[in-house]
This record gives C-alpha cells, sequence and structure tokens, in this order.
C-alpha cells in the first residue's frame, strides 16, 4: 500500500470560547498514509494523553461522509484539498511526506467557538426550524403512488436533498453566507409536488431567518460551490433569489 | 423484578391483531394531553419520529440526543433503502409474503404477532414519507420504484439512490423541528442521558449530562421512550458511528429492564477490512455489489501472488462453489461465516490475510466497463477514496464487519419494557428482527415504532395511569432525580479518580479484538467461556489504568467515551453468557457445537424456540429469563441455500 508519512499539523487550540486560541504544532513521525485525517488526530489525541496534555476537540461520528458532522479548514480550505471530498474522508495519501497542514476552526459569525477545532452549528437547525419542512402530521398522507412525480424531478429534489448541514459553504464564504443551505432546502421541497402548498412563505421565512442567525449575503463569489462535499450547484441560489421574487409577486 | 411481565401478545387472528389492539385502546383528551410530558432519548428515526408524532398530538415533549443536531443521528447512513409491501411492482407481494420473509429471515426467532404489524403498517411508512418531501426514485411515468434485495423473491424495497437512510431521516427530522418551531418538542442536543430515573420501579425520567458545560440535568416525565439505536461498537472496529453506545439502555437495564437476546449481533460480509491499528471505521461496501462481483480466494494457503497472477485453476470461487443455486447472493450470515473460516484456514489475503476478492473482472469483460461503472460508480470511488485502490482495476478486498444488533432491552406488543413507563424503540429494543435482520427491515422497524406503534401505546398506558397518578413534579420524584444524579456523578468522578496511563482507546479497542475473536461469526463454549475471563480482566485493567485527562465541567470527549466504554464493558460480559446458554445455532448466532456434517446451522426448536430475556442483579450473575415463541401462520423450517 501507500507507505508511510510525516506530517507538521499546525492546530488551532482554544479551550473555551471565552479563552483565547492560538496555534499549536504537532508533529506526526512516520504514520500509515493509508490513516484518514482524522484517524492522524486520534493518533495525536492518544499521543497527547500519554503525554498528560489536552487531546484536539474535533467532531465527527460517521466517519463516511454522511453525517455532516465533521469539518474544518485543511490549509484554509474547508474539507481539505479533495473535491466533493468530507474531512472524514481525507486520506493522508493525498499529502507529501513532510507537509504541514494547518487546521483550523469554521469561522462564521453564525458559528461561535466551542473548543479546538469544533463550532457551534445549531444556527442551520433554526433555518430548517424556520419552514424548511412540508405541514404533514402523522398519520394523514395518502397513497404515496397518489402523487405522481417525474423521475428527472425527483433525481434533481435529491441531487438538492443530499445537503448534509456541515457548514462548509458557510465557512468558506467571504459574507459567511448560508444562501447553499438554504438554496438547497427551499429547491428540494419546491421541486416535489409536496412542497408546493407552502412554498411561497417557506422561501420567504426561511431566508428572513438568515438575516436574524447573523448569515451574510451572497455575493456570488462561488466558493460554497467549490467546496460543498455533496456537489450542490450555486445555480440554485440564482434560482433561491427568483424564488424571493416570486413569493413577493405572490403576496408573500 | 423476578419474572417475564406479560408481552401482552394479541390473541386471534394475526391478520386483524393490531387493529383490534388498537382500537381497544384508552383514549386521553386533548386538553388533558397538554399537561403531559414525555421524554424521548434519541434523534435518529425512531426517536425523530416518536417525537415528531407525539408532539403532534399535543403532549409536551422533550428530546435528548448527544448530537449537535437530530440531522446527524446515525440512521443517517443507511444506505440501501427500506421494505413496503405495497405490491407496487405487481410482482404479488402482501403483507403476509413480507410477513413470511420477515419471520423466516429472522430464522424464527421473533415474535409473529410483531413481524405481521410491521408487514401491515410498512405500507403506511411510504405513504408518510412521501407526503414529507422524501425524494424517493422514482419511474418515468413519475410511480415509485422498487428494487429487490437480498432474502425476497419480490421487489419491494424502495430507495433514494444509496443514501435512503439520510433522506428518510431528514423527513422526520424536518416534521421534528416543524414542532420545535411550534413550540410542542423541546430540543435538548448535546445532552448524554447517563441514568434513567425510577421511583417505585415505574420510569420518571432521565439524567443527562450537558456536553458543553459537564452539568448534571434532570428531565422528568410522565413516560420516557428511549430510541437510542443499536450497540455494535462494542466490537470497536464496526459499520457504525463511532458514538453510537449502549449507554442509554445499559443504564436502564441496571435500572431493572429487561435484556434480550444481546449475543444475536449482525455481520455484513461485505465491508473494507481493517488494516492499520489505527483503523476507526469499517465501511460498509452495499450488498448489492455481490450481483455482479464474484467472491474468490486462492485455492492455495499461503498464496501471495497478486491477483491477476493467480490463474483460473488455482482460484477458489467458494461460495459458488458450496452454494450453486445461491452462489454469491447467499444471506449474509452464510457468506460471512464462509470467508472467516477459509481465512482462518490460511487463505485469506490482504493484510493478516483477513479479506476476500469481490472481483468484478468477469462482469466488465461480460458487460463493459460502462455498464458497471455506472452501476455501482459511487461505491466503487467510495472504495478508491479509502483504499487508494481502483476496483475497475483490480479485485476488491472485503471482510465481514459488524453491523447491526438484533438484540436490546426486551418490549411488550406495546413497546413497553418491563419498567412501567418506560418504551423502547428502534435498534434500541429487541423486536421483529430474530436472530439475523433481513436487508432493508430495521429502517421499516424504526419508523412503524416511531410514527404508528408508541403514538397509540404510550398514549393508552398514560391514559390507564389517570390524574391522580404520581406527576413529574411530585417531591418523591424530585427525591428519585436527586439519587439517579448522585449515581452518574459518582461514576464520572470515579473514572476521573483512576488516573493511569492508558487512553480509552487503547481499552476499546482490545475489547473489541476480544469479542470479535470470542463472540463474532463463530462462537464455541470454551471460546465463550475464555472471552467471559478476558473481558473482565479487561475491565480490572480499565479500572485500574484508564487516563482521562481533563475536568468534568467542560467539553471533555475522552470523559465521553470512558462512560460509554464502562458500559460496554457490562454489556460484552451479558452478550458472552447469552451466546454461551444458547446452545444450538440460529441466524446470526453460530455455534461451532452445533453444526451438521457440511457446516450448516443446527437450530433446537425444541429447547430454543424462545427469546432470553436477561434480568440484572448487583453483584450477582443475571439470571436469564426465557418467553417461549409459537407460531400458527408459519411453521418453523430449515434455511437451505445449495
Ligand atoms: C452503514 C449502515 C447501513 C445501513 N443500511 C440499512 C438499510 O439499507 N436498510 C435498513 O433497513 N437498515 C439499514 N441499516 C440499519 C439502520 O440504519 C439502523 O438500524 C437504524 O437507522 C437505527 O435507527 P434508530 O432510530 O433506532 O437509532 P439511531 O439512528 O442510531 O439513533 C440513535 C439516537 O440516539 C441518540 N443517543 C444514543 N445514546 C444516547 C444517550 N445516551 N443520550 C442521548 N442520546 C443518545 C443518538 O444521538 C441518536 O440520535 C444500516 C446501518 C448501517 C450502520
Ligand atoms: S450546501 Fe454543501 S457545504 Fe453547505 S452545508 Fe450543505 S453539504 Fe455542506
Ligand atoms: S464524520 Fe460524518 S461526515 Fe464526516
Amino acid at each position: 500500500m501507500s507507505g508511510l508519512i510525516s506530517l507538521t499539523l499546525r492546530i488551532w487550540r482554544q479551550r473555551s470560547p471565552e479563552s483565547p486560541g492560538a496555534y499549536a504544532s504537532y508533529r506526526l513521525e512516520r504514520v500509515s498514509a493509508d490513516l484518514s485525517l482524522l484517524e492522524a488526530l486520534d493518533l495525536l489525541n492518544e499521543q497527547l494523553i500519554s503525554a498528560g496534555e489536552r487531546p484536539v476537540g474535533f467532531e465527527h461520528d460517521c466517519r463516511e461522509g454522511i453525517c455532516g458532522s465533521c469539518g474544518f479548514l485543511v490549509n484554509g480550505q474547508a474539507h481539505g484539498p479533495q473535491a466533493a471530498t468530507t474531512v472524514c474522508q481525507l486520506y493522508l495519501r493525498r499529502f507529501n511526506d513532510g507537509d504541514t497542514l494547518v487546521l483550523a476552526p469554521w469561522q462564521a459569525k453564525a458559528f461561535p467557538p466551542i473548543q479546538d477545532l469544533v463550532v457551534d452549528r445549531s444556527a442551520l437547525d433554526r433555518l430548517i426550524e424556520a419552514g424548511g419542512f412540508c405541514s404533514v402530521n402523522t398519520g394523514n398522507a395518502p397513497d404515496a403512488n397518489a402523487i405522481l412525480v417525474g423521475r428527472d424531478q425527483a433525481a434533481s429534489a435529491f441531487e438538492t436533498a443530499t445537503c448534509i448541514g456541515c457548514g462548509a459553504c458557510v465557512a468558506s464564504c467571504r459574507n459567511a453566507s448560508a444562501s447553499l443551505f438554504v438554496a438547497a432546502k427551499l429547491a428540494h421541497l419546491a421541486q416535489l409536488p409536496q412542497g408546493q402548498p407552502e412554498r411561497a412563505a417557506r422561501a420567504e421565512a426561511m431566508q428572513q431567518q438568515m438575516g436574524r442567525e447573523g448569515f451574510g449575503s451572497c455575493s456570488s463569489q462561488l466558493e460554497c460551490e467549490a467546496v460543498c462535499p455533496k456537489q450542490i450547484s450555486a445555480d440554485w441560489i440564482s434560482w433561491m433569489h427568483g424564488e424571493r421574487r416570486r413569493a413577493a409577486g405572490s403576496g408573500g | 423484578m423476578s419474572c417475564l411481565p406479560d408481552p401482552r401478545l394479541p390473541t386471534g387472528p394475526l391478520a386483524t391483531a393490531w387493529r383490534r389492539t388498537r382500537d381497544g385502546l384508552p383514549l386521553i383528551s386533548p386538553l388533558r394531553k397538554r399537561q403531559l410530558r414525555i421524554v424521548v432519548v434519541g434523534s435518529g428515526l425512531a426517536g425523530s419520529a416518536a417525537a415528531a408524532s407525539l408532539a403532534e398530538q399535543g403532549y409536551q415533549v422533550q428530546l435528548v440526543t448527544f448530537h449537535d443536531s437530530p440531522r446527524r443521528a446515525h440512521s443517517v447512513a443507511a444506505q440501501g433503502g427500506i421494505n413496503a409491501a405495497k405490491n407496487y411492482a405487481n410482482d404479488g407481494d402482501s403483507v403476509e409474503r413480507l410477513f413470511a420473509d420477515t419471520l423466516k429471515g429472522g430464522d424464527f426467532r421473533a415474535r409473529e404477532a410483531g413481524c405481521y404489524r410491521l408487514a401491515e403498517i410498512s405500507g403506511a411508512i411510504i405513504d408518510q414519507c412521501v407526503a414529507q418531501g422524501v425524494p424517493f426514485a422514482r419511474e418515468y411515468g413519475g410511480t415509485l420504484a422498487n428494487r429487490n434485495f437480498g432474502g425476497s423473491q419480490v421487489s419491494r424495497t424502495f430507495y433514494a439512490r444509496g443514501q435512503t437512510g439520510q433522506q428518510l431521516l431528514y423527513g422526520a427530522y424536518q416534521a421534528l423541528m416543524r414542532q420545535v418551531a411550534a413550540g410542542r418538542v423541546e430540543l435538548l442536543t448535546r445532552r448524554e442521558m447517563l441514568e434513567l430515573v425510577t421511583l417505585d420501579g415505574v420510569a420518571r425520567g432521565v439524567v443527562c449530562r450537558n456536553l458543553l458545560s459537564g452539568e448534571l440535568e434532570t428531565y422528568t416525565a410522565n413516560a420516557v421512550v428511549l430510541a437510542s439505536g443499536g450497540y455494535t461498537n462494542v466490537y470497536y472496529l464496526s459499520t457504525n458511528a463511532l458514538k453510537s453506545n449502549a449507554s442509554a439502555i445499559w443504564r436502564a437495564h441496571l435500572e431493572g429492564a429487561l435484556f434480550a437476546n444481546p449475543c444475536f449481533t449482525q455481520i455484513h460480509p461485505t465491508c473494507i477490512p481493517s488494516g492499520d491499528a489505527y483503523q476507526s471505521k469499517l465501511t460498509l461496501m452495499s450488498e448489492s455489489l455481490r450481483n455482479d462481483g464474484r467472491v474468490w480466494l486462492p485455492l492455495k494457503a499461503g498464496d501471495r501472488r497478486p491477483p491477476d497472477q493467480i490463474p483460473e485453476a488455482e482460484r477458489d470461487y467458494f461460495l459458488e462453489r458450496q452454494y450453486p443455486s445461491y452462489g454469491n447472493m447467499v444471506p449474509r450470515d452464510v457468506a460471512s461465516r464462509r470467508a472467516r473460516e477459509l481465512c482462518d484456514g490460511g487463505h485469506g489475503v490482504g493484510q493478516g490475510g483477513r479479506s476476500v476478492y469481490l472481483d468484478f473482472h468477469d462482469a466488465i469483460a461480460s458487460q463493459g466497463s460502462e455498464i458497471i461503472e455506472t452501476r455501482y460508480g459511487n461505491l466503487f470511488e467510495m472504495y478508491q477514496r479509502i483504499t487508494g485502490v481502483d476496483p475497475m482495476a483490480a479485485p476488491m478486498r472485503i471482510y465481514p464487519a459488524p453491523h447491526y444488533t438484533m438484540g436490546g432491552l426486551w418490549v411488550d406488543y406495546h413497546l413497553m419494557s418491563s419498567i412501567p413507563g418506560l418504551f423502547v424503540l428502534g435498534e434500541a429494543n429487541f423486536s421483529e428482527h430474530g436472530a439475523n435482520r433481513l436487508g432493508a427491515s430495521a429502517l421499516m422497524q424504526g419508523l412503524a415504532d416511531g410514527y404508528f406503534i408508541a403514538p397509540a401505546t404510550v398514549t393508552a398506558w398514560l391514559a390507564e395511569q389517570g390524574a391522580t397518578a404520581i406527576g413529574p413534579d411530585d417531591p418523591a420524584v424530585r427525591e428519585a432525580c436527586l439519587e439517579a444524579g448522585q449515581r452518574a456523578q459518582g461514576r464520572i468522578e470515579a473514572l476521573l479518580a483512576v488516573a493511569g496511563t492508558r487512553p480509552v482507546d487503547s481499552f476499546h479497542r482490545a475489547l473489541g479484538q476480544l469479542m470479535l475473536e470470542h463472540c463474532g461469526i463463530i462462537r464455541s463454549a470454551a471460546g465463550l467461556q475464555a472471552g467471559l475471563a478476558a473481558v473482565a480482566e479487561l475491565e480490572a485493567q480499565f479500572q485500574r489504568d484508564l487516563r482521562v485527562p481533563g475536568g468534568a465541567h467542560e467539553p471533555n470527549g475522552e470523559l465521553e467515551k470512558a462512560l460509554r466504554l464502562s458500559d460496554f464493558f457490562g454489556l460484552a460480559q451479558l452478550m458472552l453468557r447469552d451466546a454461551l446458554a444458547r446452545e444450538e445455532s440460529c441466524g446470526a448466532h453460530f455455534r461451532e457445537e452445533h453444526q451438521s456434517s457440511g457446516g450448516e446451522a443446527v437450530r433446537d426448536d425444541q429447547h430454543f424456540a424462545h427469546i432470553a430475556a436477561w434480568e440484572h442483579r448487583p453483584g450477582a450473575a443475571p439470571i436469564r429469563h426465557q418467553e417461549p415463541l409459537s407460531f400458527s401462520l408459519l411453521q418453523p423450517s430449515t434455511r437451505n441455500y445449495q
């Protein structure tokens, strides 16, 4: 397989939201290049614990790119250098022996720091709470085939529905905008018949909530699209702006 | 508690049993519902669905989850699909057929009435999810598409590409967030349940640790619903998310809830094998790959040549050889066992000889690389990302991995545990899957429990309590909370006080090794006994030599892991005991002593057609209770894949 690799990790260390943060450097000597970056952090943490130091805090759970827990900046890039890949699926063989990797937490006003590489992304849940759903109570549904959805339309709705809520789009945007996240949810539901009754109100409410949470507005830099691990297209943001005009036209 | 409570199974014809039961359940007026509080632990499919549905009915619901968002619950990772008896494919499917496949698939170690109800509810689940906007795959004409999955002869699996669990979870999560917005659900994220509060044997609330501040918080309620998922991580390396654990159900077990069939753990045959010592995860490769991939190993033990240098005549396509009619599509337990046997015999390839080839060479040659690439493109990409090897050019290497736990807290037909007022849903309970879960049936069970069964049965239990029952704010309840809080506090302090030298993960890796070796794909009396001694010894070392840095009153991931692992030690020992007591081979539980001359599982219906439900006794060996299983519609038959 790919052999051994040595790396320098410069990691943002911050014990608590109130305490000051700073970078600290660590060396990983001759570790397997088949490890994922998060496994390398596990290894580093075991070394830190054995040396009596506080391990590095980072978020993770599924480690297969689907739960959206993990995520930080690697050399300034959200989720690191590999396209369409969450940081838990980034393997050391992507790097060169002797490289230095700078690991920093997501930075956005709406994502307050918690510890080291961990930030609070609950603002994304509040965006969904503002209207990112179909109002249907359990047990009221008609037979599933009573609602026809064309194959391509269903596939397109699926593409936008795959957003994992990782927040990379926000962290890589110079305005810290959540436009890609919101556009993805609006597009998912607006492409389906089930989403129509609340379409205008949803578009209005979710976009207003974005402002209340402190997310910035979109200035079409397209960085969000470049880092999105689920490759959600920024075209949906222009589409979303259209939705707002459409909502205004229909009186909300 | 010293005996098995009544499982409250319905009598009379199965086909109308659930309807009759439901129609006979007492109701509560909407006005009174508003005064009743329910705590739900877990925000996966089962927990989110239950919390949303109960809140819609008017209850005050609090949902506790250790994730930062409900959307991250492990259900999000399910790939393949969800079954339902809709007969949309017009291939003769029916509730009776889904019922029969479920019961047979579980090797007749599940309750008939539960399996029937699951099949019956399955259609309404799909309706509910579609109404929420779940973008299932569709046919050109706009109707829902179905595919075939292992263990059935009809196409009844609904799917959303390889991300069905994700889309179903987002549907339930969105329904939940709608109730949060309406003020009917209080969402308590980054909280881990550490203790169950009981008073006079009745569930009254939970104690949680706030994972940011470290504060212990108690939430009292009129009923508690646990939907905290499975415990496969007892094996350390598994297909589960790293934080999946047994703490919530284990703590309830120690408070008196019976634990059923703990040894029934499914090993999935097609996962990316383990490599480096620091590997943290085994990633599932969908079973569908075996439709085109051929499984083989070198004929000669110890053959270290690269696969392309091993000629056809020196390859052993062992599943095709041993099971001519099913070939590579034999069920999960059989495929897993055969792979392990050959690897044990020195034929295995890759690191430590712990994998087999899954080869697409013939399929590429006969169907063309384009077809194979479109069919499996995303899985191939995932494999390549993790291993660095392109499966179009060289065969994949796969190996069985712990995947799903059929055991869990014992529940009756109403999904209530042996602790009154404590309901258990989804993978956390032991129900419907018997000894061997069929593909695409766990999602179905979690949602049936959450959307449809618990809302009816929790209401019935609350109604039976009447208005005079002790409320969550009663002083005696407060006293019980205090006691439970002290138990949690004591455990945290004890772990921090050990101040040894070894980090939690090193103990967890060692526990996983022991469990894989002694309670994995193949078990034997001698191995299980050795396992019991070794796990007890490892637990003693853990208590002597653990090092948890940091304090209790800050975010402390190591403390979280240590609390979980201390619970896994207890559970591991119960699994070993359960496997030892079950002197038969059935489903995922294969005892070396109980096999035919051809190496197939030999089930013992005369002595083991029962659910084993374990009772915890402080300071003494647990007691094994038996709930007999009887079958009316379908009689136990032997599984045969040759
Ligand atoms: C890789 C993979 C693929 C799968 N594919 C399929 C498939 O195709 N089809 C199928 O039917 N099944 C599949 N399964 C199985 C299925 O996904 C699970 O059985 C099911 O999703 C479990 O749902 P759940 O709601 O019971 O638990 P989970 O989704 O695991 O949720 C548990 C919840 O409990 C919370 N929790 C746990 N403990 C505590 C605690 N102490 N305090 C607070 N919160 C706690 C967690 O935060 C989480 O929110 C798959 C499983 C895996 C691992
Ligand atoms: S849009 Fe993409 S980058 Fe943004 S949260 Fe969703 S998955 Fe992450
Ligand atoms: S850990 Fe789940 S997406 Fe990375």
